[in-house]
């Protein structure tokens, strides 16, 4: 099973190898990690997308709560929750491609950020899996270069991930 | 009034009522070390070697209630301490390892004695810091003294770069300690005791299985008033040695790898078990899918959320701090004894397990037993000396042969296995109990890991009694290669012992060589008693070939016991 963990850490030097130590010495999967400070500059927000079963997942979750710096720990996925990601994709936008390729990028509401004479940059914002779909519908040929930030996520209505 | 970094250093021990504090000197640390020369409440133990500084402030910490404190300096002072940090960090004893660093500006050139201690130890510490402005010390010190000894305790690492320790700033130590991440639970949750105490009242095949944990909460009153109260049979792990007293009628002795019949028996078939500070661990219950097999309610009592679940299923999971968890049970049994009827089935059981006397041994009239010399120092040390073990055969032995009655009297690297604790440990134990008997029992090969602090024992006149079964092999490494790679004793002989005897006496201290059964009551008694005064290294030449049993294989389940008339 896939789950989004969220995670309020100390924004201190090291705090990131803290959590991703945690998780290569314990065998645990990470598919995607983001970190950015929050609103309040002493707290880091930490989303990590894993996979595991339910024991899987209580240990971590345990885990890191046992960890010295960690606030709070959530697992968004257990409850009404929004995920975005955001891709930067470097396409290559020749002849009829040119075309076919702006289509391509209205139809999964992305914008075309920079532009030469044979390439475009889409920038794609949505859940996982529209990404991976938008890959999935343009010519792999045509792609030169992806980026994706990894997976943001927030609890819908009234679930709070605050100190 | 403005201190240097140093100062605030020594300042902060002293507040914490440090008295030891095991060290060795180097670049780093050379301010600190000068702030601790002008002063006299914290006394240094020089070490001969920094793994042996942390072992000894482990081995400190162990035989207390308290913290432990080391002092090591930047780059190969600080990796030496790291098998002396993770051997405290999977035992959970609580430690304070102060280490130099370069200064700040330099971090990172690859300067001098440099080494990334906060990231080489991150794996095997409950937390570390690096200090880098001085007016962060006296709260990080405080600190890392209030996360060692909380919750579940641990070792922590303070790296402290050598200018901080040369800045000055105002000193003032915090009284309290406020983290919004870290507020260890100590009441257990009350719906969960009285699930926890119904269960027990029904129970028909209980068993009390306690760990480490009863001995680091000091639980061993509330859990004797509750075992002796209930009438149930208790088992104790490798680290839970001493928390029920080994002698107790309802005791089934040690379980696990090599734990007695009746204890792994009664694990396995035991209908509801109540696990006190223990975490169902590979060397205790083996396969855990073999354990699954039996159905049976599990109560587990711990600090550590994350020991709870991780191996096994457990029923009613109680989080909280020992002690107080059993005084809540006691409080709500209220009196009311289960009836013997109830158990008295079970018991019979239990009887005829115990009637296989799993433990026994063939004396041998040419050669020393290692059984048989566990025994006779149990004899003369009346059974109250603390015991200090290193790891192999004899550790185990030790853990079979020598019943417990208090807590911390046993010390030993269960989760780690470190070899070479052994006499680091006699004399953390031996510093906190100057007066007490201290042993550290051992082997030719583990006493060889750390066998330099003969010396510091010597400097500081420790009178360890050192009981060494030398049976020329790494025993339970031939053990194993005997049982399970067709006798390949594949480097695990060692040749070119030294003379231990004269190597004792080179050190300043007494040797004695032991060859013949009827020499061992003898020599013990000439060591406790004419030696009483002086560290005693005892020799004792043992039969090579003896092994340790009963003995359940690596992966198999509990029930599938080797025991030594199967051979």
């Amino acid at each position: 099973m896939r789950h989004i963990i969220s995670i309020l850490i100390e924004n201190e030097a090291g705090a990131l190898s803290r959590v991703s130590g945690l998780f290569s010495a314990r065998g645990y999967n990470i598919e995607t990690l983001t970190v950015a400070p929050t609103e309040d500059s002493s707290l880091s927000r930490m989303t990590i997308v894993t996979t595991g079963s339910d024991d899987v997942l209580e240990q971590i979750t345990k885990q890191l709560n046992k960890l010295v710096d960690v606030v709070k720990v959530v697992d968004l996925s257990e409850a009404a929750h929004i995920e975005r990601e955001l891709m930067l994709i470097k396409v290559r936008a020749t002849g009829k491609d040119r075309e076919e390729m702006k289509r391509m990028a209205d139809i999964f509401r992305g914008r075309i950020i920079d532009v030469t004479d044979s390439t475009y940059v889409v920038e794609l914002t949505g859940s996982s899996s529209k990404l991976d779909s938008f890959i999935s519908a343009i010519d792999a040929g045509l792609i030169l270069e992806t980026v994706r930030t990894g997976v943001s996520g927030i609890g819908r209505g009234d679930r709070i991930l605050k100190v | 009034m403005k201190m240097t970094g140093a100062e605030i250093v020594i300042r902060c021990l002293q507040e914490e009522k440090v008295e030891y504090m095991f060290g060795y000197p180097g670049g780093a640390v050379l301010h600190i070390y000068d702030e601790l020369f002008k002063q006299e409440q914290i006394k240094h133990i020089l070490v001969r070697h920094e793994q042996a500084a942390v072992h000894a402030a482990d081995g400190y910490a162990r035989s207390t209630q308290k913290v432990g404190v080391a002092l090591v300096t930047s780059g190969p002072g600080a990796t030496n301490a790291v098998t002396g940090i993770a051997t405290a960090y999977m035992d959970s004893i609580p430690i304070v390892v102060i280490s130099g660093q370069v200064p700040v500006p330099a971090i990172g050139q690859d300067a001098f004695q440099e080494v990334d201690m906060v990231g080489i130890t991150r794996p095997c510490v409950k937390h570390n810091f690096l200090v880098k402005d001085v007016r962060d010390l006296a709260d990080t010190i405080k600190k890392a003294f209030h996360i060692a000894k909380t919750g579940r305790p641990g070792p922590v690492v303070v790296d402290i770069p050598k200018d901080v320790t040369a800045h000055a700033c105002e000193f003032e130590y915090p009284q309290t300690v406020q983290m919004r991440s870290y507020n260890p639970v100590v009441k257990g949750h009350l719906g969960q005791i009285k699930k926890a105490v119904q269960l027990l009242a029904e129970a028909k095949r209980p068993i009390i299985y306690v760990g480490g944990g009863a001995v680091l909460s000091d639980a061993a009153e509330p859990l004797r008033k509750l075992a002796h109260h209930l009438g149930y049979p208790v088992t104790n792990t490798l680290m839970g040695l001493g928390a029920f007293s080994g002698t107790d009628r309802q005791n089934l002795g040690m379980l696990g790898m090599h734990g007695t019949v009746e204890a792994n028996m009664a694990m396995h078939y035991a209908d509801v078990v109540l696990s006190i500070g223990a975490r169902f661990d590979d060397r205790v219950i083996g396969n855990p899918a073999n354990f699954a097999e039996e159905p049976r309610k599990i109560i587990h009592i711990d600090i550590d959320p994350s020991s709870i679940s991780k191996r096994v299923r457990v029923d009613v999971p109680i989080v909280g701090n020992v002690p107080d968890v059993l005084e809540e049970m006691l409080k709500l049994i209220d009196g009311k004894k289960p009836d013997p009827a109830q158990t008295a089935d079970w018991w019979r059981q239990i009887g005829e397990w115990r009637g296989k006397n799993s433990l026994g041994y063939k004396q041998d009239k040419e050669l020393i037993m290692p059984q048989y010399v566990v025994q006779k120092l149990y004899e003369i040390t009346k059974g109250e000396a603390i015991v200090c073990s290193d790891v192999g055969q004899h550790q185990m032995w030790a853990a079979q042969y020598y019943p417990f009655a208090e807590p911390r009297r046993w010390l030993n690297s269960g989760g780690l296995g470190t070899m070479g604790v052994g006499l680091p440990y006699a004399m953390g134990a031996q510093f906190a109990h100057p007066d007490a008997t201290v042993v550290c029992v051992t082997g030719e090969g583990s006493i060889q890991m750390c066998i330099q602090e003969l010396s510091t024992a010597k400097q500081f006149r420790l009178p360890i009694k050192i009981i060494s079964l030398n049976n020329r092999y790494l025993g339970m490494v031939r053990q194993w290669q005997e049982m399970f790679y067709g006798s390949r004793y594949s480097g695990s002989y060692m040749d070119s012992l030294p003379d231990f005897v004269k190597l004792a006496e080179a050190y300043g201290h007494v040797g004695i060589r032991v060859e013949r059964p009827e020499d061992v009551e003898p020599a013990l008694k000439k060591a406790f008693i004419d030696h009483k005064d002086d560290l005693v290294f005892m020799d004792f030449q043992t039969n090579r070939e003896a092994n340790v049993f009963p003995m359940v294989a690596a992966g198999k389940g509990l029930t599938d016991m080797i025991l030594a008339e199967d051979l």
